[in-house]
């Protein structure tokens, strides 16, 4: 019998909130199967439930504790991330409540050795990071999801067994009230880390672990410093290693070092030696102020990946299907753009505006992306941990370097998570068409945003409508009759086409079904690098999948029934 | 200061190349390596002026 705790955890700043258990009509007997059913209500399985819910899909989220998640953990969201979370509607609480920042700043012997600035464009909504907690970030994801009757949250279920066949999954679930089995159509794992589906299904990961361990101990303090990375190579008291700080709101503090050589965590972790380290971070950054622990823990580095996201009627999403170091924010902000990339694929192949190989292509893309993230991010956890004497004389003779000279300070920025670009995804409509863009957004990029006017972006038009959409440019004379024809032709299909006219001037001759964005200053259409004429297909994740100097209708139809698995060189 | 002429990409390459070579050479072999790898390099930039200031650039902050 499943008896999960029901005493809150402890914190000093976060009041936890026990979640009632209710019992399932499915302890009685069995019910019919679920369309979809989600293990683990961390970030990415909240997400991926709010994201299928936008597009109709009805899903049972199932968590084994009754509680949010012990610790901060995750503490920095990405600009992409909050984009994702306007889409799916949810954003502001986060906004409310997060510290926005967009630099870093590294210290070697005393002296600042490099700023890291992190990429940001006056036209993006967002800053590119903000620190928020993990218990905040799941306590608004799941307000919004407890509100959304397409939602069936079960708190105080641990599953225990798996098994599939061609047309369904079938979850053995214990609770409180004993065992039940649940079926369902599709399953999706995002339960962690310590995922139970991926030891169910026994997959192994690819990749390679690194010995080197960090402590992460966040704790409440009045300091007077703004929102920034902080990082300390070879501080006195710890020499070799380094330390990390991190702001995040109610004046609670990251911090994170690297432990000697050979230090267990029960060392690590002893309360006397955590407080001494501790006070010494605080002298070392001026800030010798009383303060209080709220959570404290020891990880080591991986750069590990399933090679594949999809097995069967399974789904791996977030930590579950990889496990990526934390140099750069690669967790939940890649775990989002996993959940924002499955959710509309699956939601297409439930409702059958798409065939099943275009599921295919989630993994094809996300295990790229993973593959790609654990190359950089390997090169970034080398610096911080180097695994072996050649590396570490190598990042100390960096260090060293920095003190004087400037050509190998770039190897200081550990590249932050962005969206990642999926150039070779079977979904793009490559060919002559592409290759008349001198730049704008290529087929496989993220669209980037422009802002319109004072607080009004692209994104904000576009972003909320589930579904793909045709940003069709247009001249002063307005929709040409091969523009209509091709608004024409996407109407006619079973799934959601919006629209979205970008015109120099308002107002058109007549109200072409779609919002129009007038474009005075031509900054869409630069970013675009589009003319009058012009025509993007972008996917429901708001990435481009095709673009068209000059479109037809045939070509728009055919693009899009690629993009939604039909075409060849799609399938598994 | 040393001018900066490579990409960061093609620093992190060398970077790792190097670290392999020293963990190969191993720790009693480590100087000797360096030093071969920094007459090897000397000569293929065939500049002594350049060298002789990374040379003063490197004795730098150790």
């Amino acid at each position: 019998m499943h008896t999960p705790s029901s005493d809150p955890r402890a914190s000093v700043f976060y009041d936890y909130k026990i979640h009632r258990y209710r019992r399932p009509d499915d302890v009685d007997g069995k019910r019919p199967a679920k369309p979809v059913a989600i293990v683990g209500a961390g970030p990415i399985g909240l997400a991926i439930a709010l994201d299928l819910a936008r597009f109709g899909v009805p899903s049972v989220l199932l968590e084994e504790d009754l509680q949010v998640s012990e610790g901060s953990r995750a503490i920095v969201l990405t600009r992409r991330s909050l984009e994702i979370l306007q889409q799916i509607g949810v954003e502001r609480p986060f906004i409310e409540k997060g510290l926005p920042w967009s630099q870093g700043r590294s210290f070697f012997r005393g002296r600042e050795i490099y700023k890291m600035l992190m990429p940001h464009d006056p036209d993006d909504r967002y800053l590119p990071g903000l620190n928020i907690q993990q218990q905040y970030i799941e306590e608004y994801l799941l307000g919004y999801c407890e509100r959304q009757p397409l939602i069936d949250v079960r708190w105080g279920q641990r599953v225990t067994t798996l098994a599939q066949d061609d047309a369904a999954v079938t979850l053995g679930i214990d609770t409180p009230d004993g065992e039940y089995e649940l079926t369902a159509d599709w399953v999706v794992a995002a339960d962690g880390g310590r995922s139970t589906v991926r030891k169910l299904m026994q997959l192994r990961m690819e990749g390679r672990s690194y010995a080197g361990r960090f402590v992460i101990a966040d704790i409440k303090a009045k300091i007077n410093l703004p929102t920034e990375r902080l990082c300390f190579f070879d501080p006195a008291w710890n020499p070799g290693n380094n330390v990390l700080v991190h702001r995040q709101p109610e004046d609670l503090w990251r911090i994170d070092f690297r432990l000697p050589d050979g230090e267990t965590e029960e060392q690590a972790l002893e309360p006397a030696l955590l407080r001494r380290r501790i006070n010494a971070v605080l002298s070392m950054i001026n800030q010798a102020v009383e303060w209080r622990l709220d959570w404290a823990t020891v990880y080591s580095a991986n750069t590990l990946t399933l090679d594949k996201f999809v097995h069967g009627r399974v789904l791996l999403a977030g930590d579950a299907a990889h496990l990526l170091p934390i140099f750069g924010v690669r967790g939940i902000n890649t775990g989002l753009q996993e959940s924002n990339n499955l959710a509309w694929k699956l939601a297409y192949v439930i409702k059958r505006w798409a065939e099943r190989p275009l599921l295919e292509s989630y993994s094809q893309e996300r295990v790229q992306a993973a593959r790609e993230i654990c190359e950089e991010g390997g090169k970034s956890t080398r610096f911080m941990t180097p695994p072996s004497p050649g590396a570490r004389l190598l990042r100390d003779a960096v260090l060293s370097f920095s003190l004087s000279e400037n050509f190998l300070k770039d190897l200081m920025h550990w590249r932050t998570s962005r969206p990642h670009d999926y150039r070779d995804s079977a979904l793009n409509a490559f060919g002559e068409a592409d290759r008349e863009f001198h730049g704008g957004v290529a087929c496989g990029q993220p669209m980037r945003n422009v802002e319109l006017a004072a607080d009004a972006y692209l994104f904000d038009i576009i972003g909320s409508k589930a579904g793909f959409h045709l940003m069709l440019f247009v001249g002063d004379e307005g929709l040409t009759p091969a523009l209509r024809e091709i608004l024409a032709a996407a109407e006619g299909l079973a799934h959601p086409v919006h629209r979205l006219i970008v015109a120099p001037a308002a107002p058109l001759d007549d109200t072409p079904a779609g919002p129009i964005v007038v474009d005075t200053q031509g900054r869409l259409h630069a970013k675009y690098d589009a003319s009058p004429g012009t025509v993007y297909l972008v996917r429901p994740d708001l990435h481009v999948c095709a673009r068209w100097r000059r479109a037809n209708p045939e070509a728009v139809l055919q693009a899009l029934r690629r993009a939604t698995g039909f075409a060849e060189g799609c399938s598994s | 200061m040393i001018e900066k002429k490579m990409t960061v990409i093609e620093l992190e390459q060398i970077y790792d190349l190097i670290a392999e070579g020293i963990d190969k050479a191993g720790p009693d072999k480590m100087a000797l390596f360096l030093a071969k790898l920094s007459l090897a390099l000397a000569n293929l930039l065939g500049d002594g002026k350049a060298v002789a200031g990374a040379v003063l650039a490197a004795g730098r902050d150790l």
